[in-house]
């Protein structure tokens, strides 16, 4: 253990040292702003940076000269201070605070006021509405449709369409096994199965949730992050006014995989937008179209497969061992192991059907995350693979009719 | 202030030896003592397990540890760092200089005193019990939710936070122990001739945390009670499902933790303009101005506590209230800076250790001001809010603010308790690697929160390796410096040139006229102080 460690850390810092595409990664300061709010408050921290630094500069100055010349070691004499007594004396006592005053209040103060008020309009002149859920540890995302404005302005609407997004870097860079790949189609940690799409120029209000704990969604090229609170919508906006790939991070400390649930947004002017809304629109024809028909248990395993990996193995391990006693094993558990349907045909309490749709303390509820394919298939999977062989299928349509 | 003299001796009844004179004394100095001790080993425990997570962040990928763990060696860190290594020292300094300085035989509650001391250690063991339990299968670790404890997180955690809330419990009636003591002390043990505000600055800076520690205490405490009963008994009290809400427990763990901050700076900020005004030889600047700068920090410190969570959505009127209230403390603050530098003009300075470590101290600590001055900032702390910028700014506050404080306190203090001049030149040494390793390690930290690293997360992306290797290194050699301090405190404990009674040539103050060491007994005859 400690002599892989070694050997990773030696090799790594050649690695590092060694390649010169990392070197060129670092920046100074914000990154460049892509939203109204980013490059507002880029304006703001430049400003108030240069204020504190002068402050800084001149106290400091003031300070180093005093400990240059008043110093015992080259003869100077303590001189006794008086309170300033004299009208003057007074004046020039009270002038730095006055200064620090006018910065507080009126440099600083009232910009920061116009950024406040800005950054909380939220609803005026928006053009859609997109909801975000944070969950342990990925977001979903869900298009509301678009406001009265976003349809004026021929704004494709994407109501409807909904999708997890996760994070894709492979397993074996993150745990030492490998050293990171430095890829900046696909950056280490920061990329995600299914982007989240955005029209360039249009103002989108964010509505936030979270379904477990505290997440909080921020791009910093947007400039803004709101937190996700369970059992609260929180609001934001975006605008993103530049065509491209914008990537951030969760920033609420929200438990092992906090630092592996990455943002991702594809901004895309508005015909390529519009191209991507009708796209997503047909697949979730097709795919309502496939929960209606049979399927066979080989398309259930493989399909299920991909799910399992893509959603459960953070918590029960791609092996299906789980990490008890924090997650269960799915191999040779209760649940995957015993009897889903009764006699009357409907799912039992606490039966495999059951606790993928709606959860359980930890366990997250997958009814309105996955689709009736991608469940049906899962629990497919996990009851024909990873060790266990119950033998039966569960359909689409079976899904399907469990949800009403 | 002038005294009359105070013959030394030390008879009295016979006081216990060995570990019984440690378990059983009510002396303010051998209490002091084992709260200076205590917070010199959990400063180090402390300090051991943030460089296990700057091991890990060396470099991307995961090497040591796994981010479960780590999570919990982030939280525990703060908890010891702040509860049992800062506030510790600050009362260490209390129990043994406050009685010196203001001319009384001992502390008004010694039993008390006593109790409070004794307090700390089970709570420390509380803490890092998990960890071990962990090893033998027991619990899955401590706290991993970082210090803030914030829910629903945990509600879903382990073991570990059961531990803490019961580590807090205790170590918040210990503080509030000390306060009731050292507010007691103050108001009745004072040497005839002292009135309030002819009282040691230090004593003042003390007075002020006591009265912000048994406000705030109370409502930590009832907070994380909250958090239990939601654990364990059925209540919603942060649950949405419940009725309950979340970022309730937001504000009331900011309404006690921002003014633990000003907690943990007051006492520094008494005694850095003692330490100044030695060593400038010439009496401080603006003794008035300062106590009422004590009392507008004190008072607006308890009104400010929502700028830890504007990103969780106000209203605006409330955004601009925070923000607003937050930048008014940058007045009284500055009143401060002013005086102290004011102490030093023209002064005739000199620059041994403890006036090193000042002078350092005002510096960083500035930086740590300044910067908090712009995370006052509604729309931009959206940007800094739990980014690295934020891990920055709060150690040049605590590390630089609260720490480098202390050390100047140590080095000042410790030839008058141990009767030894520490090795100047060792002194001089570990203020210059200090200072040089705490900046390159947290310098970088700036520039890795604006690029957008968030805190607390146990791997990052390519963009941010090269600041968090440098972050790294320079951490590494921060920690190894402080094996010079506590060599250099204890080659002092045990031997080392006499020092004087006054030790400092412009050292003034009652502490000062007692011998070096102190007698047991401080003050048998109280000085009168004119
Ligand atoms: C956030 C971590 C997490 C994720 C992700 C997760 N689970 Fe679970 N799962 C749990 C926990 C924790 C339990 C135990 C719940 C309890 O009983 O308190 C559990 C229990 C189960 C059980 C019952 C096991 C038993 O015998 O008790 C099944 C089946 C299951 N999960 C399936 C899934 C499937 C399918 C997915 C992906 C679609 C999934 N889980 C994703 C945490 C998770
Ligand atoms: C050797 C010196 C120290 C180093 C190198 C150091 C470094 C760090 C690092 C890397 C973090 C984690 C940041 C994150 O991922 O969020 C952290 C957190 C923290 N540290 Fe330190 N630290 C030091 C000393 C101190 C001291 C002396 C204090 C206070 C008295 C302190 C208080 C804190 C607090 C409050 C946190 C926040 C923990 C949390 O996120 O819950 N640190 N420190
Ligand atoms: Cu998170
Ligand atoms: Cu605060």
């Amino acid at each position: 253990m400690l002599k892989q460690a070694i050997r990773n850390l030696s090799l790594s810092l050649f690695f590092l040292l060694t390649s010169p595409r990392v070197f060129a990664q670092y920046s100074w300061n914000f990154p460049e702003p892509v939203t109204p709010m980013a490059l507002d408050t880029l304006h703001v921290h430049n400003k108030f940076m240069l204020i504190v630094a002068a402050i800084f500069i001149v106290v400091l100055a003031i300070m180093i000269y005093s400990l240059i010349k008043h110093r015992k070691s080259v003869g100077h004499q303590a001189v006794a201070d008086k309170a300033p007594s004299t009208a003057v004396e007074i004046f020039w006592t009270l002038i730095p605070f006055a200064i620090l005053l006018l910065i507080d209040f009126v440099i600083m103060g009232i910009p920061a006021y116009h950024s406040v008020v800005m950054m909380e309009d939220t609803r005026n002149e928006s053009d859609m509405v997109l909801k975000v859920t944070g969950s342990q540890w990925r977001w979903q995302y869900e298009y509301m449709g678009n406001t009265e404005k976003g349809n004026q302005n021929g704004l494709e609407d994407a109501k409807g369409i909904k999708f997890v997004s996760n994070l894709s870097t492979p397993q074996e860079q993150m745990d030492g096994t490998i050293t990171p790949v430095n890829d900046p189609e696909r950056p280490y940690l920061l990329d995600v199965d299914n982007r989240l799409v955005l029209p360039v120029g249009a103002k989108v209000r964010i509505l936030m949730t979270s379904t477990d704990v505290l997440h909080n969604w921020w791009v910093p090229q947007f400039g803004s992050s709101r937190l996700a609170v369970p059992g609260f919508i929180r609001e934001t906006w975006v605008q993103v006014d530049k065509a491209g790939t914008y990537r951030g991070q969760c920033k609420e400390l929200c438990g092992k995989g906090h630092g592996y649930m990455p943002v991702v947004v594809d901004a895309l002017p508005k015909e390529e937008y519009k191209a991507w809304v009708v796209a997503q629109k047909e697949a979730i024809s097709e795919a309502s179209a496939g929960a209606d028909k049979e399927w066979t248990k080989e398309d259930l395993i493989a399909q299920g497969k991909i799910v399992y990996e893509k959603n459960c193995a953070v918590c029960h391990q791609v092996s299906g061992a789980g990490l008890p006693p924090a997650f269960p094993a799915i191999t040779g558990s209760k649940i995957s192991n015993s009897p889903i349907f009764g006699e009357d045909g409907k799912y039992l309490p606490d039966s495999h059907l059951d606790r993928v749709l709606n959860g359980i303390r930890v366990m997250p509820a997958w009814k309105a995350v996955l689709n009736d394919t991608e469940i049906a298939a899962v629990i497919t999977y996990e009851r024909n693979a990873l060790g266990n062989s119950v033998g039966d299928v569960v359909q689409p349509a079976q899904v399907k009719a469990a949800r009403q | 202030m002038s005294t009359t003299a105070v013959a030394h001796h030390d008879e009295h009844a016979a006081h216990p030896t060995g570990i019984m004179r440690w378990l059983t004394t009510t002396n303010h100095k051998d209490i002091g003592t084992m709260y200076l001790t205590f917070s010199l080993i959990m400063f180090l425990v402390g300090g051991c397990m943030i460089l296990g997570i700057r091991a890990e962040l060396f470099q991307p990928g995961l090497q040591l540890m796994k981010p479960d763990f780590f999570n919990q060696l982030i939280g525990v860190h703060a908890l010891i760092m702040i509860f049992a290594a800062l506030m510790p020292a600050a009362t260490g300094f209390a129990n043994w200089m406050i009685p010196l300085q203001i001319g009384a035989p001992d502390m008004a509650l010694p039993r008390l005193n006593n109790w409070g001391f004794w307090l700390l250690p089970p709570s420390a063991i509380l803490l890092t019990l998990p960890f071990t339990l962990a090893l033998f299968g027991i619990g899955d670790g401590a706290l991993a939710t970082g210090w803030t404890f914030y829910p629903p997180l945990s509600i879903q955690g382990g073991i570990g936070v059961d531990f803490a809330i019961f580590a807090v419990h205790l170590l918040g009636i210990s503080s509030v122990l000390g306060s009731i003591n050292i507010i007691v002390t103050l108001f009745n043990m004072r040497a005839p001739g002292m009135t309030l505000m002819k009282m040691p600055m230090f004593a003042w800076g003390w007075l002020i945390t006591a009265f912000l520690l048994i406000a705030t205490i109370p409502v930590l405490a009832g907070a994380v009670t909250m958090l239990l009963t939601d654990r364990h008994f059925g209540t919603h009290f942060f649950d949405a499902a419940g009725g309950g809400d979340p970022i309730l427990f937001q504000h009331l763990f900011w309404f006690f933790g921002h003014p633990e901050v000003y907690i943990l700076l007051l006492p520094v900020w008494g005694f850095i303009p003692q330490i100044l005004q030695t060593f400038s030889r010439k009496p401080m600047y603006g003794y008035k101005a300062q106590v009422y700068s004590f009392w507008a920090i004190g008072a607006l410190s308890v009104v400010v506590w929502a700028h830890h969570f504007f990103t969780a959505g106000m209203p605006v009127p409330a955004l601009l209230y925070f923000m607003y209230s937050t930048m008014a403390i940058s007045l009284p603050l500055a009143v401060l800076f002013f005086c102290w530098i004011k102490t030093m003009w023209r002064g005739s300075m000199s620059f041994e250790t403890p006036m090193l470590f000042t002078v350092g101290w005002i510096i960083l600590f500035g930086i740590g001001g300044l910067t908090g001055l712009v995370l006052a900032d509604v729309a931009a702390d959206a940007q800094y809010h739990n980014s690295y910028f934020v891990v920055a700014h709060f150690h040049y506050t605590l590390f630089a603010g609260g720490i480098m404080g202390i050390m100047a306190g140590v080095y000042y203090w410790l030839p008058k308790m141990t009767g030894h001049m520490y090795n100047e030149k060792l002194g001089k040494l570990h203020f210059w690697l200090t200072a040089i390793s705490f900046n390159l390690t947290f310098i970088p930290q700036f520039f890795l929160g604006l690029a957008g690293m968030p805190r607390r997360i146990p791997d990052y992306a390519l963009q941010f390796a090269e600041f968090n290797m440098i972050s790294s290194i320079a951490a590494f050699v921060l920690g190894l410096s402080q094996l010079i301090f506590v060599y250099n405190i204890i080659s002092t404990i045990k031997g080392g040139k006499k020092a004087s009674d006054q030790v400092w040539e412009g050292a003034e103050g009652l502490e000062w006229t007692l011998s070096s060491p102190p007698p047991y007994h401080s003050f048998s005859e109280q000085p009168i102080v004119k």
